[in-house]
This record gives C-alpha cells, structure tokens and sequence, in this order.
C-alpha cells in the first residue's frame, strides 16, 4: 500500500479496548511470573492491575514511545533485580519490553496498521493472529539452534541450563568443552578426518559434475533423461539404501584393493569413504551447474572461437569465469553434503575413518556429554559462513547474468 | 559462386542451376545433408564424452552397489557351497514324509561337514539358518567340534588290516586315477575335495594320512554293491569283506553329537533353504516364512516388519502433513511480504536447512529430554510438577516433531517457489467479484498453490520414510522406522540378505514416489537454496 493512501484510523477506544486487551496480557504475564515464585494468584491481580495501569499511563501521559518503552522497561529490570538477582532483571526487562511494546501497539491502533481500512474488526483479528502463528513457526525453526549455542558453554556436563547458568553468573560459564574438543584425541582425529574427506570427495564431484552438466546443457544429447535419472539418483535413493547397497559391493571393492592391489587398509578406508561421498554429493553440482547454464549465453563461446580460442581456452577463459558462482555454490551443496553425512560412513568406514558427524552420533547415543554442544556450535558457524557465501555468489551469478538480485 | 559457375553469363547461370539437380553442397564438396548429420554426430559424441565419465563413475559406485543389494535379497549361496553333496542328495528326500533322511544323506552330510569344520564354514552356515530357525547355530557350532572324532576309524582299521596299502596316500591317488573313479563316484569326488583342501591349506595330499571319511566313502560304496569286481585285488578283497565288517552308524554319530540332528524340521530346512536363490528373505520382510507348503504367514508374535512398515508410512505421513501445516503460511508470508523482509525472514529458514542434521538431532534431545529445556521451562513456570516432567522423547512424539522440524525447510522452499509467481491480483479481484475471505482463498489462491504443495510432500515423505539417524537417536523403541532395523540387521544381527530384501521394498516404494515426483513435478525442476 502506498504511503498516500494510508488513512489514519485514530486511535481505539481507551475504556472500552485499549485498556482491558492490555490488562488482559498483564493477567497472563502476571499469572506465569506469580507462579514461578508460588503465589499465581497474587501475581495474576497484580499484573492485571499493573497492565491497566501501563495501558492508560503511557498511551495517555506519554506521548514519546521511546521514553516510555525505556522506562517500563528499566522499571520492570530494577523490580526483577530486586527479587530474583541478575536473572531476575533479565527477565523484568523482557516482561518490560513485551508489555510496553503491547500497550502502545493497542492503544495506538498500530495492529491496523497492515489491513485494508475496510476491514472487519473480526479480520484484523485473524490478520494479527495470522503473524503470530508465523512468528511461533519462525521460532519453532530457529530456536533449537539457538537454545544449542549457550548450553556449549556449560561449566557442568549437563545438557541443562543450571541455575547459575540463569543467574547469568560467570561462574556458570566456562570454554571447558571447546577445550574438550580441541585437547580429546578422539575430536582431533575426528576432525581431521572430516577435513581430509570431505575436500577430496568434493574436488572429485565438482570436476566430473561440472563436465557432465556441460555435455547435459548441449543442444542434442541422446537420452538425456534417463541419463539424468541416473544421475540424479543418488540424490532420491534415500540414503540408508544408499548405505546398505554400499555396505555390500565396497567391502567386495575393499578386499580387491587390499588383497590384489596391496594396499593399506587405512588407505583403503579411506577410498572407500571418499568415492561413497563423492556418489553423493554429485546431484547438488549437477543440479547447480545445469541451472547456471540455463542462463548462459551460448553465442559467447561462438564469438571466442570466432576470433581463433579453441575450445580449452574457451572453456577457461569464457565460460569457466561465467558459471564460476553456480560451480562453487555447487560444491560447497557437495562439501556439506560429505562433510554432514554420517549414515554411509557408519557403513562403509571403520573407526580409523570416524568423522566428526559419526563422532557426534556415538556420542548422542552413547556417553553424552556437552562436547557434542561444542562442536554443534562450531559446526552452527561454519553453517551461516557457507549460508553467507551461497548467498553472495547467488546474486553475484544473477548480476553477471544481468538479471535484478532478488 | 564456385569456379565452375565463373565466368557464365547469369542466364547460362541459371540454366545451369535448373539443370543442377543433384543434393545441396557444402563449402568442402560432400552433400550439405550428409555434412549436417556428420557435424550433429560430431556435437553428440563431443556431449556423451563429457559425460562419460560421471556416468561411468557413478554407475561404479552407486548403480552397481544397489543392483549388488538386490540381488542379495535374492541370493543363498551359502547352504550350496558349504554343504554341495548334501544339498544334492537331500533334493530326493521327501520332506513330508517326516523320516529322517537316508544314508546316502548322512554319508555326504559327514563329508560336508568335516570340510566345513575344517574351513571353519560351519559357524557362518549354522548363523545363516539360525535365522530360519532357532538353535541351529548352536547345532552346527556342537557339531564341528565333534566331527573330526567320529568313530569312523573302525572302517580304516578293518581296511588296513586287510591290506597295508590302503594306508598309502599314493594307492589311492593311483586307484582313483583309473576306471574304479566311475565305480565309485562318492569316493572319487571326495578325494578330489580332499586334493583341492590339502592345496589351499599348502599340504602335498601325498605326505597327509588318508582321513577317516574317505574310508567311509569307500565301505559306503563298496557295501552298496560297487561295481568294481576285477579292478584291483584289493578292491575285490575288500568288497568281499565288507558285508562281514563291523559298522558305525552315521546317524547315531550325529545325534551323539546332538540329538537335534534327529528332528526332520532341521532337515526340512537345510532342504528349503538349499537353493542357490531364495524368495525366504522377502518372505521373511513381510512376515511370511518358507515352509515346505510354501509361503505361510508367521505367527503373530512373530510378526514385526509389518508393524514397522505401517509405522514408517504413518510417521511419514504425519510428519509430511504437520510440515504442510506449518509451511504453509510461512510460505504464503514469505510470497507475499516486500522482498526485503521476505529476504531477511528467509534466513530463518535457511539456517536451519544449512545447520548440520547432528546438531539440529542433539538440539531437540536437549530440548526434548525429561531434565531438558522444555520441560525446564514449564515446570520453572508452575505448569507442570517437577515429578510429572512430561516424556517427549524416546518415542513417536519425538521422532515427529524433530523430523518436522528438520525436513520443513524442503516444505518451505517449494512452495515459496510457487507461491511467488501466484499473482496477488488475483485475489483481489475475486474479493472485488464479490467473494468472501475464505472463498477468495480456498477458490483462487489454493489451487494455484496446490503444485507447491505436491512438490514439498513428496520431497518430504521421500526424505522422511528413509531417515534413520534422528529416530535412531530420538525415537526410542517406539519412535523408530524401518531404515533402523535395516541397520540393524547390518550391524548387530549380521542378516544381511534380510537388510537387503527390507531395503528393496523400501528403494521400490520410493522409487514409485519418484515417478510420481517426475509425473506432477518433473526432475528437472528440482531446486535449492
């Protein structure tokens, strides 16, 4: 809706709305903050009372939202700090914001703000729960996640949040299981694992994929479907099949290596694991690159071999720097793809192959301990790192395609 | 213009060209058609080269491990390779008539077995059967201890003593050699076994004493009328003297052994199970089992795979019905908010699609967990007494909700996907026409949303019915799926050909679901990030 077009509604009746809607979340609130310290039925009156009187105090005698945001917000912390320690004012200040927030979004009208004026009462109603559902599915996405970074830096082995760990007290917080993983043989060779598997299993889908999405992209392929299917397939086969069928033919694979090739058996292990990764991860390249290319203009490689490039240059010098963005994005698919995969590695590897997922999975299985968290932790970082990279080369391709970044 | 056109006048020119009516030329003299085809030929082959390798390679290590597993479900080597004489003499036994089966039959059994307890083989085999029926590992692992002191010694020592010379390897060499191999066909297949055994084991048959079971081949053969007569004098001696010889029965060595060797079911399944392929492990993945009568239902005690399956299609379908439910109004959110904000919001989404599948399963156990934050909260906040934490994990409850949280990204993006190009006119004017909220909605906006819908169903229910490492961590008993007892066979119940009939079931079911993705959807529309 343009900006002209907005029509001020004024704001809604203060006795007959404003002021029992917001007093109506002051019981809520009250009655869950009473029943922490015992006493629900104090805290229920208390906080409608205290809801009233925020509903008419700050839409009435504070006009400036900021001040009177601020100010609830630091009444309630003091209050809390009072009663409950650092936690306490943690949680005051959260309760502040909420309610401070919710007084003005009323008593001002706001919540109309995003309805046509036309509206029933009864569909800004449903509009406004309709953004609240979302926000709970938003924080039902994003909060294990987030629940997961704090509890790595437990001072206790528990998976709990402990009760210094509340009070926001330092003694509650300690690095001890980053030290953990980064001091324990077991994470190290973990890592160290996962870093050598997973490039190389990357480099080897990234370079067949993208020569194979190129000859997909040409003009005339002779059954090019079922050549997709099949290579797609990796991709669909769920992965304990995947697994299952690995488990069979690459133990057969590994003897002939062992046996009449002389091999090592670590070396071994390690071919095994990496081939399996690389399998999987070669549908993500394909999928990307083909995209890419969908976009890329064919008569450049004509002009370039017009003007004498044969076809290696070509390829390095004109098409290569050209569907560059959809090729890495294509391999960090197959690199988190290697680099997250632990139901193949159970099968096909040994222990002496144990990469970090599989490391993690005993350890959720078996002794469970807050190290897991730790790394979770790590693993989260890298995770938005790589978020970040996909993100920036996928508007980098459609500004080089000459396409709006969307 | 070519040379042979310079120099005409234009209307000797066209003239010529009138005349002209052979096929189009290209620049170097061959027919444009042919030098077209030869060109698209060239640009094909160019294609397939580039793709060649990938192919090749992941045929290698994907294509070729799955037909691999599949032919496992089908595949019974083992009873037929351990035990080849048995399973050929049992072929006659008649399994209804509940005897025991014949001489013939404990004659080759003996062979078998001593071989196999020499090679250590009849462990494996007595595992394998052990999944049709219980108690034969322990049967056969009895039995190879005790196969080497059976008391068969008498038929050597009665032998020898009527002449030295059967005690020489080199006699029996040259007498198996000639025309007494075609007399004595047991014996003289025994020997070869024997040759073949001392070879792998790096002994000259030569320098070895002639074992026991050889001597009972020849006793076997020779007291049921072999027809050696004017071969060898010891030969003839020796059929002479068999009649009168004192006798082991095979039959009691055995059950001396263990007295199990006397229960006709054993037999009947080492019959049942003799062939080289076996419908015993699909029979077995939907609780069936191979009778002699065919294929019979199991008890119902016995009965489990039918549970998981329906188990797996029911979680499967719930968790693919809550992620429509969430993802739908967060996709329709997302369409319809200004593209900045959608973009911001999409983080949400894509953290945890991107967030490693371990830490978002060791997430929800922190969450889930009876000491864990949930149940923290609410028993912080007076809802719940501290000695009723409520169980949320180790069971279905679990498993759904982690796996809807972890599989709703791939419900999100597809249909965001489609619900972006839905035109928001088209709303309005059906609001404008007249219509309702609801029927402007359920009219218009649904079915135009419906393809979003059935794109991110089955991606999900294809991702959810093959899921193994989340149930196996937060599903407990009750909570897992059918990929879990397929590990488990892999892993701990070493059944691998059942592993691999479950496994088909499940790559057919999904591979139903995938045409079905190709017919509405079309695999080259699949897209991420």
């Amino acid at each position: 809706m343009s900006e002209e077009l907005v029509i001020k509604t004024g704001r809604p009746d203060m006795m007959s709305f404003t002021l029992p809607v917001v007093a109506g979340l002051g019981l809520i609130l009250g009655f869950l903050t009473g029943n922490v310290i015992g006493s629900p039925w104090i805290g229920l009156v208390l906080g409608t009372l205290i809801g009233a009187g925020l509903a008419y105090g700050l839409n009435e005698m504070v006009p400036k939202k900021s001040i009177g945001r601020w100010g609830v917000i630091i009444a309630f912390a003091v209050i809390g700090l009072l009663f409950g320690g650092l936690g306490g004012a943690v949680g005051g200040a959260i309760i502040g914001a909420i309610i401070s927030w919710f007084a003005y979004w009323i008593g001002r009208g706001t919540y109309r703000d995003d309805v046509p004026i036309y509206s029933t009462p009864g569909q800004t109603l449903w509009w406004n729960f309709f953004l609240f559902i979302c926000g709970a599915i938003f924080i039902f996405l994003i909060t294990p996640i987030l629940v997961v970074l704090p509890l790595s830096f437990n001072a206790e082995d528990f998976f709990t949040f402990t009760p210094e760990m509340l009070r926001l007290d330092p003694e509650g917080y300690s690095l001890k299981h980053y030290r953990d993983f980064f001091e324990t043989d077991d994470w190290q060779l973990a890592l160290k694992n996962s870093l050598v598997i997973a490039p190389i299993a990357t480099i080897i889908s990234v370079s067949l994929g993208t020569l194979a999405a190129i000859g997909l992209s040409q003009s005339h392929v002779p059954g090019r479907r079922a050549i997709m299917a099949v290579l797609i397939s990796p991709m669909i086969v769920p992965l304990i099949i995947s697994a299952t069928g690995m488990f069979f033919f690459y133990s057969t694979l590994g003897n002939f290596l062992e046996g009449t090739l002389g091999m090592s058996k670590g070396l071994v292990g390690y071919i095994k694991v990496i081939l399996a990764h690389a399998v999987l991860g070669i549908p993500f390249v394909i999928i990307t690159v083909t995209a890419t290319l969908v976009g890329f203009d064919r008569s450049l490689t004509r002009a370039a071999a017009n003007m004498g490039a044969d076809p290696v240059t070509t390829f390095f010098r004109v098409q290569m720097p050209l569907i560059l963005p959809g090729v890495i994005s294509g391999g960090l698919f197959a690199f988190i793809t290697s680099f997250d995969e632990v139901v193949v590695v159970l099968f096909v590897g040994s222990a002496a192959q144990k990469t970090l997922p599989w490391q993690m999975f005993i350890g959720l299985r078996e002794q469970i301990s807050p190290t897991i968290l730790a790394v979770a932790t790590i693993l989260v970082v890298i995770s938005i790192a790589l978020l970040t990279t996909v993100e920036l080369l996928r508007r980098r391709s459609e500004r080089l395609r000459g396409m709006s970044p969307g | 213009m070519t040379d042979s056109t310079a120099g005409m006048t234009p209307e000797e020119a066209r003239r010529a060209d009138e005349a002209h009516t052979g096929p189009m030329l290209a620049a170097d003299g061959t027919p444009l058609k042919k030098s077209l085809a030869r060109a698209l030929r060239r640009q094909k082959l160019r294609a397939l080269g580039l793709i060649a390798p990938l192919l090749v390679f992941v045929l290698i290590t994907f294509v070729v491990p799955i037909g691999d597993m599949l032919l496992r479900s089908i595949k019974n080597d083992i009873v037929a390779d351990t035990l080849p004489a048995t399973v050929e003499t049992l072929a006659d036994w008649d399994a209804d008539a509940s005897e025991l089966p014949g001489d013939d039959v404990w004659m080759a059994f003996y062979v078998d077995m001593w071989f196999a307890a020499e090679r250590k083989e009849h462990t494996r085999l007595g595992s394998r059967l052990n999944y049709e029926q219980t108690g034969v590992s322990s049967l056969f692992r009895k039995t190879g201890r005790r196969v080497d002191r059976f008391d068969t010694d008498v038929y050597t020592d009665q032998l020898v003593d009527l002449d030295p010379s059967w005690e020489d390897p080199a006699s029996w060499a040259a007498m198996l050699d000639g025309p007494a191999a075609d007399a004595l066909p047991l014996t003289a297949e025994t020997w070869e076994r024997w040759k073949e055994f001392n070879v792998e084991e790096g002994d000259a048959v030569l320098e070895e004493d002639v074992p026991d079971f050889l001597f009972t081949t020849l006793y076997y053969e020779l007291n049921n009328g072999a027809e050696v007569d004017g071969m060898s004098d010891r030969l003839d001696a020796a059929k002479a003297a068999v009649g009168e010889f004192e006798t082991v029965s095979l039959q009691e060595q055995f059950a001396d052994a263990d007295e199990d060797w006397l229960d006709p079911e054993v037999w009947k399944t080492i019959q049942l199970y003799s062939p080289r392929v076996t419908s015993g492990y699909f029979a077995n993945s939907v609780d069936m089992q191979l009778t002699p009568e065919g294929i019979e239902p199991r008890p119902d005690n016995q009965q489990i795979y039918g549970i998981l399956f329906k188990r797996t299609l029911f979680m499967s379908l719930v968790i693919t019905g809550s992620c429509i439910m969430l993802a739908y109004p967060v996709a329709w959110l997302l369409s319809n908010l200004p593209m900045r904000t959608a973009n911001l919001l999409m983080i949400l989404v894509l953290l945890p699609f991107w967030t490693s599948l371990l830490v978002r399963t060791s997430a929800w156990k922190v969450m889930l967990q009876q000491q864990g934050v949930i149940n923290d909260v609410l028993v912080w906040l007076g809802l719940v007494a501290d000695d009723a934490r409520l169980t949320m994990i180790n069971n279905q409850f679990g498993t759904i909700v982690a796996m809807t949280h972890i599989l709703l990204p791939f419900m999100i993006l597809p249909m965001y996907s489609v619900m972006s190009t839905i035109p928001p006119s088209y709303l309005r004017a059906a609001k404008s026409l007249g219509a309702t909220n609801w029927t402007a909605f359920w009219r218009v906006y649904f079915p135009q949303s419906v393809p979003g819908i059935g794109a991110g169903s089955i991606l999900v229910f294809i991702l959810a019915i093959g899921y193994y490492i989340t149930p196996e961590i937060v599903g407990g008993n009750t909570g897992t799926f059918i990929s879990n007892r397929i590990a488990y066979h892999i892993s701990s119940s070493l059944n691998w050909g059942l592993a691999a009939a479950l496994g088909t079931i499940l790559l057919v079911v999904v591979l139903v679901l995938y045409w079905a993705y190709d017919k509405i959807v079309g695999i080259d529309n699949v897209k991420l990030g």
